[in-house]
């Protein structure tokens, strides 16, 4: 497996090669609950052993315009406090693989919560998640409310050290990139390819999505950890170096891993685009980010 | 790649789905990630009646391939059927 890696800080830029991590596997119990109960009160104090327990459930939080949402939950168990991420998921929907992520979070120590972007339209995650695509998608100002309200929640909370980071895949990293520059106080974006984060065909830009996403890269004030897979045409490597050159001019702190032998969606490990050496490392390296960005 | 590209298109007919028999009008169509087919792009079909909201739904994940298939199948169903009926 090769993966470059290419970083930005003020004054810092450098180049190195990828190394291969551990992923370690594992989830704990899901249960519903009331979003208020203790830590104390959730579980029986656990003997200590080589793996973390965790816990998620469903929790309401206020999104866009006040609108009242389902979020999945996930934290680890202990009093912590730990670091925090907003999961945003990509334009299927909140599925299967968007909760796993959150439990993948909080396994390893960082609260994992992922809104329902869909919550508004009626029927099953899948139902909404057709529904919004038949009415054009949601607007980006409305995900930027949600991730907004999500982030509230999960600062709220006893167990979180009021640390909050944003990642997404897909247009969930497109919308990680937009809600990073509108959200002063997300303290940490991981984009994990991205789509149409660079907009050339100015006929894309529809009410609903006005602006081109690499317009607010000027605004974003938090470190950014970049996953890419150098297969993928969407975005594509033109693309990807295109994000780099304006976040590279504009003095911010990044870190880009591209990897080779990898297209779209090589984390998703229910798809055919998996490729678990490339997922491995780059799961090791964004539970690093987030606990480095967010400690 | 996540598109909100969708092809529409209008349709006269039923389609069963979780609540039973149901009117559809229409049906959105699009090459994209699915939601439940292990695939990374699938052609989905979501059968629906735009004029009663759109929400209830009769949808299909499937691989690019077979959807050709069904393509092919439907069309040679039609010409079969439609000689047939004529004779």
């Amino acid at each position: 497996m090769t993966n470059s890696r290419t970083s930005g800080r003020p004054g810092e830029p450098r180049i190195d090669g990828g190394r291969r991590g551990v992923l370690v596997g594992g989830v704990a119990l899901a249960a519903a609950a009331a979003a208020s109960r203790t830590a104390s009160a959730q579980t029986p104090a656990a003997p200590k052993g080589p793996y973390r327990s965790q816990s998620s459930w469903l929790v309401e939080f206020t999104g866009h315009k006040g609108d009242k949402g389902l979020a999945y939950y996930a934290r680890p168990e202990g009093a912590g406090p730990f670091p925090a991420a907003v999961v945003i998921h990509h334009a299927p929907g909140w599925d299967d693989w968007t909760m796993e992520v959150a439990r993948k979070l909080a396994h390893n120590g960082i609260i994992g919560i992922a809104p329902n972007l869909y919550f508004r339209e009626p029927g099953s995650p899948d139902d909404q998640a057709a529904k919004a695509r038949a009415d054009g998608g949601v607007s980006d100002d409305q995900v930027v409310g949600d991730v907004e309200g999500a982030l509230a929640f999960v600062r709220a909370r006893p167990e979180a050290n009021g640390k909050v980071g944003v990642m997404g895949f897909c247009s969930g990293g497109r919308h990680s990139f937009i809600s990073a520059g509108r959200i002063k106080s997300i303290n940490a974006m991981v984009d994990c390819w991205g789509g149409s984060v660079v907009v050339s065909d100015p006929a894309l830009l529809v009410p609903k999505r006005p602006v081109n996403p690499i317009d607010y890269a000027k605004d974003i004030n938090c470190p950014i950890l970049g996953i890419f897979g150098n297969d993928d045409q969407n975005p594509d490597k033109a693309q990807v170096n295109k994000i780099e050159e304006v976040l590279k001019s504009l003095g911010k702190t990044y870190d880009f891993h591209r990897y080779d032998g990898a297209g779209h969606a090589f984390l998703a490990s229910e798809r055919p685009n998996y490729r678990p050496e490339q997922a491995v490392d780059a799961w090791q390296k964004i539970y690093a980010f987030f606990h480095k960005s967010l400690a | 790649m996540c598109t909100y590209i969708v092809e529409k298109t209008e349709l006269s007919g039923s389609a069963k789905g979780e609540h039973g028999w149901m009117t559809i009008d229409s049906a959105n169509v699009f090459f994209d990630h699915p939601f439940h087919a292990p695939l990374d792009h699938a052609l989905n079909i979501d059968f629906v009646n735009r004029a009663s909201g759109g929400s209830e739904r009769v949808a299909v994940e499937l691989s690019a391939e077979s959807a050709r298939r069904l393509v092919d199948a439907i069309l040679t169903a039609l010409k079969q059927g439609e000689a047939a009926h004529a004779a």
